[in-house]
């Protein structure tokens, strides 16, 4: 990969780039809660999917197989001269999975939004992160501004331990948006050292 | 918009399997809504899975062009640059002329640093593509990034306490 020891001179003006995923199922408000929390209106990206996600190399004279793209959007919120930070809204649960894992691959931690309509559609997006030890909180995103569950309802349904955070959210509303990644962030530094308090 | 549909097919082939319906409280309350198992991670099934070809879905569409503009190369090897490797050019006396428009494109782009993933949306180009050409101009000298952090390793404490800082700044 890198080149091994280099001493990082010319590098220390490149700030470092830090990624938390927002993931969840389709509709539950992920575009929203990156576009409310980003310095930036969502870019959009996107990724081939082809047989390169296997290991292949070289796809010379490969136009004519199955290649389609994944498309992405993200925000960044710039949080000094030195750190950047980059949310990622997930793609399709299911045919995606690629993708997900080289969203997730360094990232910090994951917000899950649940859906309170259909509070289903999360899970595959908890048992992704779960299963990766990849630190999540729950964000309950209350789309008619109330929340039929009351937060134990949500915790049994997700099946989550204690120590995760689940938080009632609005994914339109900056300061809630906020809210719930300084709980992430707070979450991934406790478990990291579990001696500090929130 | 973009993402439509994607829940669909999950809906289709795996709803069955979630036993209770999660607005139905009182079951809830008991344990009977239950998480369900994960899908396992498409490794080798992401294109060739149960079902061979990709339905098409607003997420998705053709690709051509990039291979022209990479000589077919999806992955550029060695220089382990991901999604959110930032970059900046490296010097002033780029040789302009011999570079490809897209390379050209994107060494302007890096007079401030950027990320992979921001050049990608801002050229409309997708990110594997990105990662190669970046490659060549990092081969020439042209482009520094910073070293990739280790998949493995995470951020480190002050970075964290520098990102919920800057978060509660907002
Ligand atoms: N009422 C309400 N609508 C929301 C909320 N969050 C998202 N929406 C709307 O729900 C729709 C889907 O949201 P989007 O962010 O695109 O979902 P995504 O598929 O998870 O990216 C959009 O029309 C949003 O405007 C919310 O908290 N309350
Ligand atoms: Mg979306």
């Amino acid at each position: 990969m890198a080149s091994a020891d280099s001493d990082g001179g010319a590098e220390a003006g490149i700030p470092t780039a830090v990624k938390i995923l927002v993931a969840g199922g389709f509709g539950a408000g992920k575009t929203t809660m990156v576009g409310s929390v980003s310095e930036i209106t969502p870019l959009n990206t996107e990724e081939v999917m082809t047989e390169a996600s296997m290991g292949v190399d070289d796809l010379g004279g490969v136009e004519d197989k199955t290649t389609t793209t994944v498309a992405l959007d993200f925000g960044r919120i710039t949080i000094g001269k030195r750190v950047v930070l980059y949310l990622f809204g997930t793609p399709g649960q299911g045919r995606f999975w690629f993708m997900w894992d080289e969203l997730a691959d360094g990232a910090l931690g994951s917000v899950v939004l649940a859906d309170t309509r259909r509070l289903e559609t999360c899970f595959p997006a908890v048992d992704f992160f779960e299963r990766r030890n990849i630190p999540f909180v729950v964000a309950v995103n209350r789309f008619d501004g109330e929340c039929p569950y009351t937060e134990q309802e949500v915790r049994e349904a997700i099946d989550i331990g204690a120590e995760v955070p689940v938080i009632m959210a609005d994914a339109r509303d900056r300061g809630s948006g906020k809210c719930v990644l300084v709980a992430l962030v707070e979450h991934v530094m406790r478990r990291r050292s579990p001696a500090m308090s929130p | 918009m973009k993402h439509s549909r994607d829940q669909q097919p999950a809906a289709g082939s795996e709803g069955a399997r979630i036993r209770r319906d999660p607005r139905a409280r009182d079951t809830v309350a008991t344990q009977g809504l239950r998480r369900r198992q994960e899908r396992p991670p498409a490794d080798g099934a992401a294109s060739g899975g149960s079902n061979g070809s990709v339905p098409p879905d607003s997420d998705t569409g053709p690709l051509v062009r990039p291979y022209t503009m990479t000589g077919g190369r999806t992955r550029s090897s060695g220089t382990g640059l991901d999604m959110i490797s930032i970059v900046m050019a490296a010097r002033e006396g780029a040789d302009w002329d011999s570079l490809k428009p897209e390379q050209a494109a994107i060494l302007r782009l890096c007079r401030r640093p950027i990320s992979v993933a921001e050049i990608s949306a801002q050229l409309d180009v997708p990110m594997t593509v990105v990662r190669v050409l970046l490659g060549d101009l990092i081969a020439e000298g042209d482009v520094i990034a910073r070293d990739p952090m280790p998949a493995a390793d995470l951020p480190e404490m002050n970075v964290l306490q520098a990102v919920l800082d800057g978060i509660r700044r907002l």
